[in-house]
């Protein structure tokens, strides 16, 4: 247990150690080597590494050099990521053996330049902040993630830590809170862009003895990865908002309900709480005040539809994960039939900043109707994949091309696809829309949790439609039937289309299976689970088209698709190919040119492998 | 009492003034506007599931499940919108589109609550075509047959059997198009904590819970020159009965059924009710030798089989308290197989019993090793009041417009008291009427005990006899049943004698019954309707009290001497066994 003088005493002691992470040496020749151990860099490695970086310099009774672990930096395609302070070096891909020499460059003053990387322009950097990647980005959510070690509080309490909770509990009441967050202009960073301060008036507005905060990492988007990363990298700032949240609304209990399949964010959850209670920060009366919150982990089994609200809620309950329809809305009724709050990680992530730097300044950041920075996770053909941090209504252009590093092996760009298997895909008409939510939504899109995937030429857009329809057929509940059995048609009929077998008709069925699946499902999955088909018949219709009328994939992706031809030039007549064919598609006369029936053939190869003189390829 | 507090809507331009706590849906049904329903079955499940019964609310984004929106003053709700109809139109298509269509063959044919819907919705053609599921149908219960692929998944059965029995036999397994109701482990329902009580055949919709049909059985013994068929009808029977042939809810048709069933070629039609009187006489005296031995108290009936199982499944410590007194038809089957084939000279092993039953637990309860005497089970077949309807209409006999009959005599006279055993409390009122006659060694006066009469779940009293209070309580409906065996486990039960009934009304509504609908079921009195036609009957009886049944009083002369006799227990008591929650 710390008083909170103690608490405070912490916080002084740490500055030194913070103001070298900001680069500024104040007098002393202590330099931090920090290492990212967030889950990308950890599967490269990164924890030998840092093992590697300790016993130099522990053998070398190195003074002044100290090894610190943190979470994740962002610019994950380049991990294993180092980055040594105050003098901002940025080395990338970094393996276990480069310890001795990262050590000794810095005894020596010198800079490894071999570990260094290069920039958009080709050119070599050798300050983090010298990266494009990074120049562009505002970090607040992502204030602490590479920055700190998460597992150890001091470190978070030097770095302003738990400074909002005490200015929330003395400065503030839990209306002010409230205002002061409503003021902001925060939207929940979960998908559905809900005003974050008046859900907290609603659910303080519940008159209840017993209410719940909940935070959401139930993070389900494929190729999503903010809320893990800002788990692994930040934990006590969700821990801060959360309690912040307690205090508001007026609860004393909160439930972090988080993927199983995240072990190292929920390892690092599990070391945050145990810290904080340890500090008497979270715990009864907490700092003397009358205020008391303690926080529990749920383990979820990674169902998608879990993430829906009433379904998480259900789930923590330890019945199945099913959404319900609203009304009750949780602020009146949710976890255990209590009033209830729900946030996203990312959503929490900002809380404290907004407290301690007040609403203006919040406001001040973003578009009219979107305010702050978004969390977004750069995946697909794209150059620097990885985590960023962005002002809304910076463009998707600026995202992919500046940040992001442009497309992977100088392809063309042809889609992004926003918001997971609930948003849509983007066409490069739309590169220059600046992103928000509401943008974003007019554009077919969705803002969703900030997965972003990007795809270049070769991608076929009725096949991108199928991947994510069949993400949505495995993770439907299956409680109302247009999301049942609506989505499972809508992917047969796409499934056919991609064999070849579409049928005149099929893109009006789909047309109108996914105006009646958005319009009548009860949950935001099946409400939402067309969004990939219609934006993608949106802005790539004619690839349908040629799918169904041509029986021609433009992409060449479907195999069903493309035709196995005999070049007559070159054949020869031998015969070779119709002996091996395993359907009897393939007919002539010997020393004549022979020729493949369409009908039959199932385009399986094997003539093109079997033909000595060349003559079969597939068109 | 405070004014109940209402609220003023507008419904397709119909102006509706409700109670404030009701939702869109009921609102709508008491002002007449008929919303479709699939998953709905009022206050059992209201989940907003199948997507039938949207409207659209003014001011309200999307279209919202009036089954689960409260209404609000001032609210304008559409629900018959063009956009309705069409999302209505393509949720029931894609319904159909993984539902086995084959409706000739079904159980439920012209009673499905799917079928009925599609023929209103116009649906002539299924647009969205695709996979079916395919899954084996479950069997192996003598009681209910689980066919999922004629399930939609509606979940009426689920919330029936965990939150109004408290069972949870059965619950949704797998997800998304996979989801299928299920048992544990997907055990069949034969294997599992599933008691038969078959409420989950009255909830389902559609042809997806049926019971295990026994007709073929009893028209080849009917077939059989060398059986004598005898058919034995239980009490709730003759109140529904009509209704499988249009007649009104609450119509009693005893001399129609009896006239029936003699065309249809039974040897002799007795009524059960001969039996409960049986029962009664048994059970009564087991009480008071209970209550004067100092025996296992409180006693609790033992009519209801799916009560029996029930017990030993989740409380089989509690076993002793139950009565040991075989159910009226499992008695009657005994004595007609002992008694009735000694007087009339039938060789035994040649009697075919046949009981026709308001109940699928029946099934269950009639092959149970322990309903034998000599190796011969009392009952050979159980065929429920909707098995009945069906042979009715095999054999071309035009119900309504049959003559009343009688049953066969020496054994088909029966009281009052037998007859109400098929309505909740009706076993205790009887087992009162007996109990005071014998306690005060009087024919009393109060034949009518309607402090255990009505639809409360549970009915509490105290009854003085003779200076005893014997403190009574009846149950109905399994969930009303656990609060008080917990209560019993708890050590605060102060009951000496407790009816319980599985299903919630009693036999009247039980499991084998006609199938009503979920809009039916909102908006009638069902039990009330049928209750009544019992205690009508009741009325119109001469006798009201078992012990005056002339018949009974002969039976013991002349053959089980006495209440509680070694050939009483030899023929009339059972035991029971403790289950585990599944094989």
């Amino acid at each position: 247990m710390k008083s909170l003088e103690e608490i405070r005493e912490i916080r002084n002691k740490m500055k030194d150690t913070i103001e070298i992470r900001k680069n500024n040496a104040l007098g002393t020749n202590e330099k931090h080597i920090l290492v990212c151990a967030g889950t990308g860099c950890t599967s490269s490695n990164s924890l030998e590494l840092i093992e590697n970086l300790k016993k130099e310099v522990q053998e070398k009774h190195i003074e002044n050099i100290r090894v610190i672990k943190t979470g994740c930096f962002g610019l994950c395609a380049k991990g294993p990521i180092v980055v040594i302070h105050p003098d901002d070096i940025f080395y990338s891909h970094v393996q276990p053996e480069d310890a001795i020499d990262i050590v000794n460059g810095i005894q020596n003053n010198e800079i490894i330049t071999r570990l260094l990387c290069k920039d958009v322009d080709d050119k070599i950097v050798e300050k983090i902040h010298d990266l494009t990647f990074y120049k562009l980005q505002q970090r607040i959510a992502l204030k602490n993630c590479g920055n700190i070690n998460p597992e150890n509080i001091d470190e978070y309490i030097g770095n302003d830590g738990y400074l909002a909770l005490e200015k929330a509990l003395f400065e503030m009441t839990p209306l002010d809170v409230i205002a002061e967050v409503k003021n902001s202009g925060l939207r929940g960073r979960g998908g559905a862009g809900f005003s974050t301060g008046m859900k907290w008036e609603f659910a303080r507005n519940s008159e209840s003895d017993v209410k719940y905060v909940l935070c959401n990492a139930d993070e389900g988007d494929p190729g999503a990865f903010m809320d893990r990363s800002i788990l692994e990298g930040d934990p006590h700032a969700i821990l801060e908002a959360m309690m912040i949240a307690g205090y508001a609304i007026g609860a004393s209990k909160g439930y972090i309900y988080v993927r199983a399949e995240y072990p190292i964010a929920v390892h690092r959850l599990e070391v945050a709480i145990e810290q904080s209670r340890d500090y008497g920060i979270l715990g009864k009366n907490i700092w003397g005040t009358n205020f008391n919150f303690d926080i529990e982990i749920r383990l979820g089994a990674g169902a998608f539809v879990c993430g829906e609200e009433t379904a998480l809620m259900r789930s923590i309950e330890g019945k199945r994960g099913e959404p319900r329809p609203r009304p009750p809305f949780p602020a009146v009724k949710g976890l255990f039939d209590k009033p209830t709050l729900l946030n996203n990680v990312e959503t929490y992530a900002n809380i404290a900043q907004i407290i301690l730097n007040g609403s203006q300044w919040y406001r001040g950041i973003g578009t009219e109707t979107s305010k702050g920075t978004k969390v977004f996770a750069l995946g697909g053909n794209i150059n620097n994949v990885g985590l960023v941090e962005v002002p809304m209504g910076v463009t998707l252009r600026q995202i992919i091309f500046d940040i992001g590093g442009g497309i992977s092996n100088n392809k063309e760009f042809k889609a992004a696809q926003t918001g997971g298997p609930s948003g849509g895909c983007i066409p490069k008409e739309c590169l220059d829309v600046p992103i928000d939510y509401d943008s974003l939504a007019s554009i077919g899109s969705m803002m969703g949790s900030g997965g972003l995937i990007v795809m270049d030429e070769t991608k076929c857009m009725v096949n991108i439609a199928k991947f994510f329809m069949e993400f949505i057929v495995d993770e439907s509940c299956g409680k109302c039937p247009p999301c049942r059995i609506g989505t499972k048609r809508m992917l047969e009929i796409l499934t056919r289309i991609t064999e070849g077998k579409g049928e005149e008709g099929d893109i009006e069925r789909l047309e109108e299976l996914a105006r009646n699946i958005k319009a009548s499902s009860l949950c935001g999955l099946g409400q939402t689970a067309p969004n990939s088909i219609l934006s993608t018949l949106k802005y790539f219709r004619d690839e349908y088209e040629a799918h169904i009328k041509e029986k021609r994939c433009p992409a060449g992706v479907c195999k069903a698709m493309t035709k196995v031809v005999i070049d007559k030039e070159k054949c020869k007549g031998c015969s070779i190919c119709a002996q091996n064919c395993p359907v009897g598609a393939i007919h002539g006369e010997l020393k004549s040119p022979f020729e493949i029936n369409p009908d039959i053939c199932i385009r399986c190869g094997v003539c093109i492998e079997k033909c000595p003189f060349k003559a079969i390829s597939r068109k | 009492m405070e004014k109940e507090k209402t609220v003023n809507l507008i419904i397709d331009g119909k102006e509706c003034c409700v109670p404030s706590n009701y939702t869109i849906l009921q609102a709508a049904i008491d002002n007449g506007i008929d919303i479709p329903t699939l998953c709905y079955l009022k206050e059992i499940n209201q989940i907003g599931a199948c997507r039938m019964c949207i409207v659209q609310v003014e001011g309200m984004r999307g279209f919202v499940t009036s089954c689960t929106q409260p209404v609000s003053e001032g609210m304008i709700v559409r629900t018959n919108t063009p956009e309705l109809i069409d999302a209505r139109r393509v949720t029931l298509e894609l319904i159909l589109s993984n539902h086995d269509n084959s409706c000739t063959t079904c159980s439920r044919n012209t009673n499905c609550e799917l079928q009925a819907l599609s023929k209103r919705m116009n649906i002539m053609d299924i647009e969205f075509k695709g996979e079916k599921t395919q899954r084996e149908i479950d069997n192996l219960s003598p009681s209910i047959v689980r066919d999922p692929n004629k399930c939609i998944l509606c979940k009426r059965c689920v919330a029936v059997c965990k939150n109004v029995q408290k069972i949870g036999a059965i619950d949704t397994m797998n997800r998304g198009f996979n989801s299928t109701i299920g048992s544990t482990f997907e055990k069949s329902l034969a294997d599992v904590n599933c008691v038969n009580c078959g409420q989950c055949i009255q909830a389902c919709p559609t042809g997806a819970l049926s019971e295990n049909d026994s007709t073929n059985e009893v028209w080849k013994a009917l077939r059989d020159n060398e059986k004598y068929v005898v058919v034995q009808t239980a009490p709730a029977v003759r109140a529904a009965l009509g209704e499988e042939f249009g007649m009104p809810i609450g119509t009693l048709v005893t001399g129609k059924m009896v006239a029936g069933l003699k065309r249809l070629g039974f040897d002799k039609v007795f009524d059960t009710n001969t039996g409960a009187d049986l029962t009664i006489m048994e059970e009564a005296n087991e009480l008071i030798e209970r209550l004067n031995n100092k025996g296992t108290i409180p006693m609790i009936t033992s009519c209801s089989p799916g009560w029996i199982k029930y017990i030993e499944h989740h409380y089989p410590e509690l076993l002793d308290h139950l009565s040991t007194c075989k159910s009226p038809h499992q008695m009657f089957g005994a004595i007609i197989k002992s008694y009735f084939a000694q007087k009339e000279n039938i060789e035994p092993s040649k009697i075919y019993v046949v009981s026709v039953m308001p109940c699928v637990a029946k099934k269950f309860e009639s092959k149970r090793d322990e309903m034998k005497v000599n190796n011969l089970p009392d009952v050979d077949a159980v065929i429920t009041t909707r098995e009945l309807a069906k042979m009715f209409k095999q054999a071309n006999i035009d119900f309504v417009q049959l003559p009343d009959e009688q049953f066969d005599v020496p054994m088909g006279e029966a009281t009052g008291a037998a007859v109400i055993f098929g309505t909740t409390g009706g076993v205790m009122e009887a087992a009162l009427r007996t109990a005071q006659d014998i306690l005060t060694g009087k024919s009393m006066e109060k034949i009518d005990f309607t402090e255990v009469r009505g639809s409360k779940g549970i009915k509490e009293a105290t009854i003085e006899i003779n200076g005893i209070k014997l403190n009574i309580a009846v149950a109905h409906g399994l969930g009303n049943a656990q609060t008080i065996l917990d209560s019993m486990q708890k050590g605060e039960c102060k009951y000496h004698f407790i009816e319980i009934m599985a299903c919630p009304g009693g036999c009247i509504m039980g499991g084998g019954q006609p199938i009503k609908t979920a809009k039916q079921r909102a908006t009638i009195d069902i039990m009330g309707l049928r209750a009544k036609a019992l205690y009508n009957a009741d009325k119109a009886l001469p006798i009201r009290k078992s012990h005056e049944n002339p018949f009974i009083k002969k039976l013991y002369e002349e053959f089980l001497e006495k209440p509680g006799s070694h050939k009483s227990h030899e023929l009339l008591h059972t035991n029971y066994i403790k289950r585990q929650l599944y094989k």
